[in-house]
């Protein structure tokens, strides 16, 4: 990525990326554009170079986040109604990392409303349009972050990950999208959907990229108890020999442009040396029932902070403190948050406890030994992020179920806690993109972005 | 009214008094402080924000379990429980429903009767909503104050016994040190759940439940008023309902608040933002061996050496107890040989450990009756006279150096600021309060006074069997000696003379 330097200053790499953010306006990638404060800033780094002073790793680098972060810079809305106006007095953890190291946020960035979807479309501010075609979903949650790279505004951006949220649309968008382990970024600061399964990751143009910002922003946090020890700089790059394919995922739901993308992958991995593993794995199948369980429990407990009492959205209609929750919060969220919500609290309610969340969660440990099994048997997982390339606007939003199903490839990795790499594989006969995911053992994070390398 | 046996099980919250919250690096000591004044973004739950566990609490939690025999558990986690309420910003509070950190143990009331704990659990407080006519305020600086809500079986059956495990609880927590133990301002409630039964009955009656009571006096009349309620509801073959009921100490009465169909779903989760704790046999061992002596161990000490009402009310006072194992302590090993005063006067009876009780007999009750019956008693309980100096008060009024009302006065003067520096012989001193036990000084005084005229008839009298008027000539023995004679010793100079 381009870094400001003598010769090229940091005013100048905001001043192009604000520039491209207004020409491509009509995609609605953007839910605030940081003009001011990313010029400020600019000038600041561009001061330091000039006295010769030292700068960070990122000096310059104009990026976007995701509009879950929380930082002083800008409203967070999480792309809802209920968060506006909210201008938090935090920074999250990892915004502070990249900001320490002189990246400079150009804007805040486009997701489905607390990330409960996978096209962008559930946003209070409207659909952001597919970076290859405006007719076409941007993918999501995290859909406004790829566009943005997708279409080179900025060099990178932060997403999140809960089942699926970046692979996806980086998947849709023909670029790169890390989930890394569950834990490995901290969570603090970070508008929660499903605490168990959040993850912070991002999008870049080059696994380089990927594996600088993960050097930057993984490490454990006081403020995170889930975070995990620091591994990551120190983690071995392990030497990819074996790559396994998934033999359940090979059925009539994927499309035609996925498959021929998938056999081109495992060809050319062939003709690198790579033997090809056919794995086995039946429990998968319960992956996306389970996660429709256990995330909406989380969804609908993280979400009930959203009171109208201390911040956010309190509706007109109010007659006792009964309405200013069913009021607020009926008005606030989106018809998905609110799906969720019911769903969660449904699995949660006493009697269905036992029969739902718990029975999930056993599955849940089920999943995980049966990855456990697999990479016994080879060293990375190849397999599809979604079995569709980006679908049209407006074709699933009204049949959630469909729209659920486009997560049967990604959710697995996120109830595991497993680290999965989207990587391009190139545009289909219908001229979209295609991406596919490499997955790995928890923490190795830095041999899937090695081994995406290799690929490239 | 039919006979009926009550049934009583005790919940209680404690406020435990770590320096910060539960969940967040903020005061937890909010005391005096503007409202919402400690509160962090976790606290209001700003969205993105992460609960941090407070290790002090859990060590505070081990204290509390071993106060109470609990096992603690080496492996416990936390849960959400969710209810809408203003006093909860997060929508749920952080408890422990599945696995709590302090196992089964129990109470052992000053009657004997054991009180088993079913569990303890650690959880956060709630805010504080105050009221006023269309509009209410909401204060959040008690959020997240670390509580442990002590859960008893159902062991107690009157209101006595429902009143003596509040207090014995409150004292086993206030002696570990886990709590102010202020119940005025609400660091322990309690939730009382009555059920009564007919005599001999198997199965328990439905019970009623107290809620948040927050005085021993409370709980026993709360009980001995559902006693009477339920009572007359089962006299006339009706059923008592399952509900939630509040208490008022104006009325004297309980008042249903929510029924068991009312009651809410609080659909518990496993807290995802928390990881369990593990706990080390070593990390639980070394908590527990900081756990200060208890008030059973005091209770267990001094029962021989001072009387069990006393005792009992001085059990209240924990730095009363401390004061005692003092000065029980000023009489063994080597803080007996420093040179003091103590160590160097030989003891008439030879026996520590008789001097030793007599001792703490008279500063127990000193403590009891004059201390606790002062106005400014609260204030002097902070701030003590030293071990040594209350008992070189015991001895000088043991060797008859300060009559009883002396010994009272001198003793209250040892809590003034002004007079606590000195010792007790120079401030009996100072208050002329020494008596004279100078025999050759009495003797004199006495012979002067039988060579007085004026006490011959007496002296006559006396000698012709009428007892009565020594007391006469005592008196004149201590008016002549400005009352610093002994008037016991007086009164023997005088029999043994008048006798020759």
């Amino acid at each position: 990525m381009k870094i400001a330097n003598k010769t090229v200053t940091a005013t100048q790499l905001v001043k192009d990326a604000l520039e491209k953010a207004k020409h491509f306006e009509e995609y609605n990638i953007f839910t605030f554009l940081n003009e001011e404060g990313a010029l400020r800033k600019a000038a600041e780094i561009d001061a330091k170079i000039a006295k010769g002073e030292k700068v960070g790793k990122l000096a310059g680098v104009p990026y976007a986040f995701k509009d879950n972060f929380l930082s002083p810079e800008g409203p967070t809305t999480a792309s809802s109604k209920i968060l506006s106006p909210l201008v938090s007095p935090i920074t999250a953890t990892a915004i502070k990392k990249l900001e320490a190291e002189g990246a400079i946020m150009i804007g805040r960035t486009n997701m489905d409303s607390f990330a409960h979807g996978s096209s962008t479309e559930n946003s209070y501010f409207g659909p952001t349009l597919n970076s290859a075609d405006k007719t076409r979903v941007a993918g999501g949650s995290s859909g406004g972050s790829a566009v943005a790279v997708a279409l080179d505004i900025v060099e990178f951006a932060t997403g999140t990950d809960t089942g699926g949220s970046i692979r996806q649309p980086a998947s849709f968008n023909g670029i790169y999208g890390l989930k890394p382990t569950y834990g490995t970024i901290s969570r603090y600061g970070v508008v929660a959907m499903a605490s168990s399964t959040d993850c912070i990751g991002f999008f870049t143009k080059t696994p380089d990229d990927m594996d600088l910002l993960m050097s930057i922003t993984a490490g454990q946090d006081a403020n995170d108890l889930t975070t995990l020890p620091d591994y990551y700089e120190t983690s071995e790059i392990k030497e990819v020999k074996k790559v396994g394919i998934i033999k359940e995922f090979d059925n009539d739901s994927v499309s035609s442009e996925l498959k021929s993308a998938l056999n081109k992958k495992v060809d050319q991995l062939k003709k690198q040396g790579y033997e090809i593993v056919e794995l086995s794995m039946p429990a998968l199948k319960y992956a996306l029932a389970v996660y429709y369980i256990i995330v909406p429990a989380e969804i609908a407990s993280n979400l009930s902070r959203y009171d109208g009492i201390r911040y956010g959205y309190r509706s007109d209609n109010i007659t006792d403190l009964e309405s200013i929750y069913t009021s607020s919060r009926n008005e606030g969220f989106m018809d998905e948050n609110k799906r969720r919500i019911m769903i969660g609290n449904f699995v949660l309610s006493s009697g269905f406890y036992d029969a739902y969340y718990l029975k999930a969660q056993k599955a849940r440990t089920l999943i995980i030994k049966e990855y456990e099994e697999a990479f016994k048997k080879c060293d990375v997982i190849l397999t599809p992020v979604a079995p569709n390339q980006a679908f049209k606007l407006g074709e699933k939003i009204n049949d959630p179920v469909s729209m659920y199903l486009e997560d049967v490839m990604s959710v697995p990795i996120n109830l595991a806690g497993l680290p999965g790499l989207t990587i391009p594989a190139g545009t289909g006969e219908n001229g979209l993109p295609t991406g596919l995911q490499l997955i790995g053992p928890r923490r190795s994070d830095k041999t899937l972005i090695n081994f995406a390398k290799e690929l490239a | 009214m039919s006979k009926y046996e009550i049934t009583i099980g005790i919940e209680c919250h404690v406020q435990l008094s770590t320096k910060t919250k539960l969940f967040s690096e903020v005061d937890n000591d909010a005391r005096g402080k503007e409202p919402n004044s400690c509160v962090s973004p976790v606290d209001y739950a700003l969205p993105g924000m992460l609960p941090r566990l407070n290790g002090e609490a859990i060590k505070f939690a081990i204290r509390a379990g071993k106060a109470m025999n609990c096992e603690i558990n080496k492996h416990s986690r936390f849960d959400r429980k969710h209810y809408f309420y203003p006093d909860s910003p997060k929508g749920y509070q952080i408890t422990q429903f599945y696995h709590p950190i302090i196992g089964a143990g129990y109470i052992e009331l000053p009657d004997g009767t054991k009180v088993r704990i079913e569990h303890a659990h650690l959880e956060g407080d709630a805010g504080k909503l105050s009221h006023f006519g269309n509009y209410s305020l909401v204060d959040l600086n008690r959020v997240d104050t670390p509580l442990i809500e002590i859960v008893s079986m159902p062991d107690i059956h009157s209101a006595k016994q429902a009143h003596d495990y509040c207090k014995e609880l409150w004292r086993a927590m206030v002696y570990a040190e886990v709590t102010n133990g202020d119940l005025y301002n609400g660091n322990m409630r309690f939730d009382v759940n009555i059920s009564l039964a007919k005599e001999g009955a198997k199965e328990l009656g439905t019970r009623a439940e107290i809620k948040n009571l927050n005085s021993f006096r409370s709980v026993e009349h709360a009980v001995e008023y559902e006693y009477e309620r339920q009572a007359k509801i089962l006299d006339k073959g009706e059923k008592v309902v399952q509900e939630t009921r509040g208490w008022s100490d104006a009325t004297g009465k309980t008042t249903p608040q929510r029924s068991k169909e009312e009651a809410q779903d609080y659909r518990y989760m496993p807290e995802p933002d928390l990881p369990p704790i593990n706990l080390s046999q070593e990390f639980i061992d070394k908590e527990a061996a900081k756990l200060p002596t208890t008030p059973k161990a005091y209770r267990e000490k001094f029962s021989g050496t001072i009387a069990s009402d006393t005792l009992e009310i001085l059990l209240d006072y924990k730095p009363l107890m401390e004061k005692l194992e003092e000065i029980t302590n000023l009489f063994s090993g080597d803080i007996r040989d420093n040179g003091s005063e103590l160590s160097k006067e030989p003891r008439n009876d030879g026996s520590d450990a008789a001097a030793r009780e007599k001792t703490i007999g008279k500063i127990s009750n000193w403590f009891a009756s004059v201390l606790l019956a002062e106005e400014k008693s609260a204030e002097y309980l902070n701030d003590l006279p030293s071990a040594k100096q209350l008992a070189n008060l015991a001895e000088m009024t043991e060797k008859k150096e300060l009559s009883s009302t002396g010994a009272k006065e001198v003793f209250l003067r040892l809590f003034d600021p002004q007079m606590k520096i000195k010792e007790a012989k120079e401030i009996a001193k100072e208050l002329n309060l020494l008596q004279e036990n100078n025999l050759d000084a009495l003797e004199k005084i006495v012979d002067e006074i039988l060579a007085d005229p004026a006490t011959k008839k007496a002296q006559e009298d006396f000698k012709a069997g009428q007892e009565k008027v020594i007391g006469f000539l005592v008196g004149q023995v201590m008016k002549a000696s400005k009352g610093k004679a002994n008037p016991s010793v007086a009164q023997e100079i005088l029999r043994q003379k008048l006798k020759n």
